[in-house]
C-alpha cells in the first residue's frame, strides 16, 4: 500500500517531462538506498566474522610466526630482542637426551591413555545405549569427572598413587601384590598419569560414541536379531563398523590434546620437573621448564616449533589411516562407483548406437548391458 | 486421491489396539537389560564418584589420616577446619582466586558465545566471497598447539606490562575456533533461509536480521557452547599458571600452590581441592543435562 502512494509522483512525472530535474533525482535516492543495502549485504559477513580473524592474527598468527623467528635466535630477556643464529636452537634441543625421554615419555603416556580409554568408552556406550532405566542419571554419572579440573584430578590421583602410603599401593598389599613405585620407576608413572587422563576423559568420549551408536538404525539390530545374531555378534558386525567416522573423529582430537599433556604430570609430584630423573617429563613441561625454568625463549620457541611439527606428522598420518579405513568401509566409494557405472553405461550405449546404428530399439540392450558389466567396470 | 487416501490409513492404524507391526517393534525395544548392564554401570559411576569421596575422606581428616594403616573409610570431622586452613592461607589467596575464576570464565564465555554466533551466523547463513575458504581456515586453527604461542605471547605482554593481571588470561581466550564451528553447524540447519529472505524483505538491514532472526534460534546451542567455554576456562591452568603471579592467580594456579610447599600436608591439599571444585559441581547440578545434550549433539554432527 504504501509503494503505491508513492510511487505515483515518479510515474507522472516521467510521462509529463523527460528533461524535468526532479525525474534524475528521485532514482538517484532510489540508487542510493539500494547501494547501501548491497553494501550491507556485501560487508557486512566479513564485519561478522572480523572479531574472530583479527584477534587470531594478533594473538594466534603472529606469536606462531614471531615463535619461528624467536626460535632461530638467542634471546636477551633484559633487552628484550635476540641475535640471530640459525638452527643452533633446534641443533641443541634435539640433541639433549632430556627431549628424547620428555618424547618417549609423552608417547608412552598418550598410548596408556588412549587406547584403554576408547575400548572402556565403546563398552560403557554399548551399555548406556542399551534400554536402562534412569539414562539422564546414569549419563551425567559418566560425566561428573569431566568438570573437575586436571590440577586436582592430578593432585587427588597423585596421592592415591603414592608410593610409600598410597591407597593403591595399600589395596595391592592387601591382596598380597607388593607396593609398585608409581614415581620411581617411569612405566609406572606413565600408568598412574594416564589413569589421570583416563578419569577425566571417559565419560566425555563415551557420550560421543553413544550419540553415534544411538544413530544407528534400529532395524539394523532387528534384523541382525532375526538372523540370529548373539548381542555380541551384532556388537562386532553392526555397532563396530558403524562407530568408525566417530572414533576417527576421537581420536584424532585425542592426539592433539594427548600430545600437548601438561597439568598431570606438573602436578603428578611438589616440585613439577618430571621427577628426578625424568621419569614422567614431558615435552610441553620440558618446554616450561626451558621458558619459565631456565629462562631460555630460543630454545622454548624452537622446542614449541618441533612440537608443532610432531603433532602435525601424527595429523597427517591419522588423515592417511582414516581415509584407507573410510575406504574400506565402501561408503565414499558407493556414490562414485554408480557414477563410474553410469558413464561406462551411457558410452557404451552411444557407442552401440553408433556401431550398429540400425532399427534395433534402443531401450532394450542398453539396461543389459549395464547390469551385465557393473560387477567388471569396479575391479 | 493423493489427499483422501491417507487419512483413513491413519484412523485404520490407530484403531486397532494391538497392531502387530508396532507391537513386535515395543517388544524388541522395550526388553530391559539384565544385571549385567546396571553393575557395570555402577562399578563406572563409582569409579566416577570415588575420587571425590577419597579427597573428602583425606581432607576431612589430619596430616596423620593418610598414613595410618588402619584408616576409617568414613570421614573424619576436620573438613571444615581444613578448608578453613586453605582460605586462611596467604600463600594462596583462595577468595581473590575465587573470584577471578568466576570474573575470568564468565567474561570469556560471554564473549565467545557472542562473537562465534556472529561469526557462525556469517558462515551459516551469508553468502559472500571466499567464506568457505575462511571456514576451513578457521577449523584449521583448531590443531594448532597453545605452546606455539606462548613464548611470544609472553614477551608481548611483559612488554606491555600486563604479566600478573587478569586480562592477560582473558583477551586471548576472547574468541575461539571451535565456537566458530560449533555455531556455524548448528546455525545452518536452525535457521530456514526463507526467513532470512522474509526479514530482508521486510527492510530489515543484515545486523537487525541477525538481531532478531539469528540470535533467538541460536539459543540453545549459545547456551551449551556458553558451558562449555565456561568449564574450559575455569579449568585452564597451563597459560595462566605461566602469566600470572602467585598473589593474584586462578583456582587451578592457586591449587598448584597448595602442594608446592616443602612439607605436604594432603589433609588440607585434597580439602582445597575438594573446595575449589564446588562451584563446578554445582554447575553440574544444575547444568549437567546440558553438557550432556551438548556432546552428544555436537557429536552428532562434528
Amino acid at each position: 500500500m504504501t509503494s503505491t502512494a508513492t510511487a505515483p509522483p515518479s510515474s507522472d512525472a516521467r510521462p509529463d517531462g523527460p528533461s524535468t530535474s526532479p525525474t534524475p533525482r528521485q532514482p538517484k535516492r532510489i540508487a542510493f538506498g539500494h547501494r547501501l543495502t548491497k553494501w550491507d549485504l556485501k560487508l557486512s559477513p566479513y564485519l561478522y566474522i572480523s572479531p574472530f580473524f583479527i584477534l587470531f592474527i594478533v594473538i594466534g598468527l603472529f606469536p606462531i610466526a614471531y615463535t619461528a623467528v624467536i626460535s632461530f635466535m638467542d634471546w636477551d630477556l633484559v633487552r628484550n630482542t635476540g641475535t640471530f643464529i640459525g638452527f643452533d636452537q633446534y641443533v641443541y634441543v634435539l640433541g639433549q637426551p632430556k627431549f628424547w625421554i620428555a618424547l618417549r615419555n609423552t608417547f608412552s603416556i598418550f598410548l596408556l591413555s588412549s587406547v584403554p580409554q576408547l575400548l572402556l568408552a565403546i563398552f560403557i556406550a554399548a551399555m548406556l545405549d542399551q534400554n536402562i532405566r534412569a539414562k539422564t542419571f546414569w549419563r551425567m554419572g559418566v560425566l561428573l569427572p569431566y568438570v573437575m579440573a586436571p590440577v586436582a584430578v592430578a593432585l587427588i590421583f597423585s596421592n592415591m598413587f603414592g608410593d610409600k602410603y598410597g591407597l593403591v599401593n595399600t589395596l595391592l598389599g592387601n591382596v598380597g601384590i607388593p607396593p609398585v613405585p608409581w614415581h620411581s620407576d617411569a612405566f609406572a608413572s606413565h600408568i598412574a598419569i594416564a589413569t589421570m587422563v583416563n578419569f577425566r576423559w571417559t565419560g566425555y568420549n563415551t557420550l560421543i560414541l553413544l550419540a553415534a551408536m544411538q544413530a544407528i538404525p534400529r532395524d539394523y539390530y532387528e534384523a541382525a536379531a532375526i538372523d540370529g545374531a548373539g548381542k555380541f555378534r551384532q556388537f562386532t558386525a553392526i555397532t563396530v563398523p558403524s562407530l568408525r567416522p566417530t572414533l576417527i573423529f576421537v581420536i584424532i582430537t585425542s592426539t592433539i590434546g594427548g600430545l600437548q599433556i601438561f597439568d598431570e604430570p606438573r602436578m603428578y609430584d611438589q616440585y613439577g620437573t618430571g621427577g628426578a630423573d625424568s621419569q614422567w617429563l614431558t615435552i610441553t613441561l620440558y618446554l616450561y621448564d626451558i621458558g619459565w625454568g631456565q629462562w631460555n625463549f630460543g630454545r622454548a620457541a624452537a622446542l614449541a616449533w618441533i612440537l608443532f611439527l610432531i603433532i602435525l606428522a601424527i595429523g597427517v598420518i591419522n588423515l592417511l589411516v582414516t581415509q584407507r579405513v573410510v575406504r574400506d568401509e565402501g561408503r565414499r566409494d558407493a556414490g562414485t562407483r554408480r557414477e563410474q557405472r553410469r558413464a561406462a553405461a551411457s558410452a557404451r550405449r552411444s557407442l552401440a548406437a553408433r556401431t550398429e546404428a540400425t532399427a534395433e530399439p534402443e531401450p532394450g540392450p542398453a539396461p543389459t548391458d549395464t547390469t551385465i558389466d557393473t560387477p567388471e567396470v569396479p575391479r | 486421491m493423493t489427499v483422501l487416501n491417507p487419512p483413513p490409513l491413519a484412523i485404520a492404524e490407530e484403531n486397532i489396539p494391538n497392531a502387530p507391526k508396532r507391537r513386535r517393534a515395543t517388544v524388541v525395544r522395550g526388553s530391559r537389560p539384565g544385571w549385567f548392564v546396571y553393575s557395570a554401570l555402577a562399578i563406572v559411576l563409582g569409579s566416577a564418584i570415588f575420587p571425590f569421596y577419597w579427597s573428602f575422606l583425606i581432607g576431612s581428616g589430619d596430616a596423620s589420616t593418610i598414613r595410618d594403616p588402619n584408616m576409617s573409610w568414613l570421614p573424619g570431622g576436620n573438613f571444615l577446619a581444613n578448608a578453613a586452613s586453605v582460605i586462611n592461607d596467604p600463600a594462596v589467596n583462595f577468595w581473590r582466586a575465587l573470584w577471578n575464576s568466576i570474573y575470568s570464565s564468565t567474561l570469556i564465555a560471554l564473549s565467545v558465545v557472542f562473537f562465534s554466533t556472529l561469526a557462525g551466523w556469517a558462515f551459516a547463513k551469508l553468502r559472500f566471497r571466499g567464506g568457505r575458504w575462511l571456514l576451513v581456515f578457521v577449523v584449521a586453527t583448531m590443531a594448532v598447539p597453545t605452546q606455539l604461542g606462548v613464548v611470544p605471547l609472553y614477551i608481548l605482554f611483559a612488554d606491555l606490562g600486563w604479566t600478573g593481571n587478569i586480562g592477560a588470561i582473558i583477551i586471548p581466550a576472547l574468541t575461539s575456533a571451535f565456537g566458530v564451528f560449533w555455531m556455524t553447524q548448528y546455525l545452518q540447519q536452525a535457521v530456514p533461509d526463507e526467513l532470512i529472505e522474509a526479514a530482508r524483505v521486510d527492510g530489515a538491514s543484515s545486523f537487525r536480521t541477525f538481531l532478531t532472526v539469528g540470535l533467538p534460534a541460536a539459543r540453545p546451542a549459545a547456551a551449551m557452547l556458553g558451558l562449555f567455554t565456561f568449564v574450559s576456562a575455569w579449568n585452564n591452568f597451563f597459560w595462566p599458571f605461566i602469566v600470572l603471579d602467585r598473589n593474584d592467580p586462578t583456582l587451578p594456579v592457586a591449587l598448584s600452590l597448595l602442594q608446592s610447599n616443602y612439607f605436604v600436608d594432603y589433609s588440607i591439599v585434597l580439602a582445597g581441592v575438594l573446595l575449589s571444585t564446588v562451584p563446578l559441581l554445582l554447575l553440574f547440578a544444575f547444568a549437567g543435562k546440558q553438557l550432556v545434550s551438548g556432546i552428544m549433539q555436537g557429536a552428532v554432527k562434528g
